[in-house]
């Protein structure tokens, strides 16, 4: 019972906090406040440079959360309002920076290594392949001499 | 080839090695301003000294200046207080201050208190203008030519190094191409 309760103590209070978001900023409906929420997400702290000014408490986020909310009041698009905070604070608010000769090893990065990967594999398999091929078959002989052998060892394992 | 495999993963660890000593050293907080080489933003604010009085980016014309952001909530702005005392009182440049998230009582007490190095200070007590130059910790000290351009940003205490090593040259260089 006191499980219960706590339970629904715990899902009252998150409603709660949801509803506290809102209430600092009102949206005109549910789409907008995902587009604030998600532009807010893939922005990043200047000061606490781990963080996206989504998490962050530090002064300067507030600030940039406020421009975010005004910005889209005034009918801005997601480019205007990431582009005017760039303008500012410089491309490393981005936590998805633009394709340029000066991100292009960053971008590259994975794309590279999934192939480098993909041509280790692919060596290994061919040699692999290769080796199996390459075996020299058994001669009747030698195959004769192996089926002995098997058939002794199980008529050993048997008795 | 089989040789040359077994040096497959020296070369790889040659090159994440170029890349990764490349950024030894460097300070990760310190981020370049977006503004250099821009005029300095658009304002209209008080003047912390007289509340009467309106200041514009006008403010940065005719002449090289240091606009040095701060707020008495900021103690590494007590720290480099006595470096800006010096640059004043040896008349290097004219420093403009940016009172920063800061209120008018608390400012005028530091100043008198501590000494005023500011030709004029600028009240921004929301941090618009500051907003606006990209300032997300005070102290910042930017060097700005006599056209009103952002020449560069300083972020942190201004000491002796930092003035003699970064921003006098800097300064030096304004003058000249201005």
């Amino acid at each position: 019972m006191l499980r219960m309760a706590c339970f629904l103590l715990a899902i009252t209070a998150s409603g709660f906090s949801v509803a506290d978001v809102s209430a600092v900023y009102g949206f005109e409906s549910r789409g907008e406040e995902q587009r604030y929420q998600n532009l807010i997400a893939e922005l990043r702290c200047p000061k606490c440079q781990n963080q996206n000014i989504a998490d962050s408490n530090s002064p300067i986020s507030k600030d940039m959360r406020n421009l975010v909310y005004q910005m889209m009041l005034d009918g801005a698009s997601n480019e205007e309002i990431v582009e005017s905070l760039v303008d500012r604070f410089g491309e490393f608010v981005k936590y998805k920076p633009d394709l340029d000769s000066r991100t292009l090893v960053l971008w590259a990065t994975p794309v590279i290594a999934v192939l480098g990967g993909l041509l280790v594999v692919a060596g290994v398999v061919v040699r692999s392949r290769r080796a199996g091929t390459a075996a020299p078959a058994l001669s009747n002989e030698e195959q004769a001499r192996i089926d002995k052998m098997l058939g002794e060892r199980n008529q050993g394992g048997n008795a | 080839m089989k040789r040359f495999l077994l040096f497959l993963p020296l070369l790889v660890a040659v090159i994440v090695g170029v890349f990764l000593f490349a950024g030894i050293g460097k300070d990760p907080t310190k981020l370049d301003s977006a503004l250099i080489g821009k005029q300095v933003p658009v304002f209209s604010l008080k003047s912390l000294k007289s509340p009467d009085s309106s200041l514009d980016e006008g403010l940065f014309r005719g002449e090289v200046t240091l606009l040095n952001v701060w707020g008495t909530w900021c103690p590494a702005c007590r720290d480099e207080h006595d470096d800006l005392m010096r640059i004043a009182r040896e008349k290097k440049v004219a420093i403009i201050g940016l009172n920063y998230k800061d209120n008018r009582d608390d400012a005028l007490v530091w100043l008198d208190r501590l000494g005023d190095p500011y030709r004029t200070v600028i009240y921004d007590p929301k941090g618009t203008l500051g907003f606006d130059l990209g300032v997300y910790g005070a102290p910042e000290t930017f060097v700005i030519d006599a056209s009103g351009v952002v020449r560069y940003r300083h972020v942190g205490v201004l000491n002796g190094e930092v003035w003699e090593q970064i921003l006098l040259p800097v300064i030096n260089e304004a003058r000249e191409n201005g």
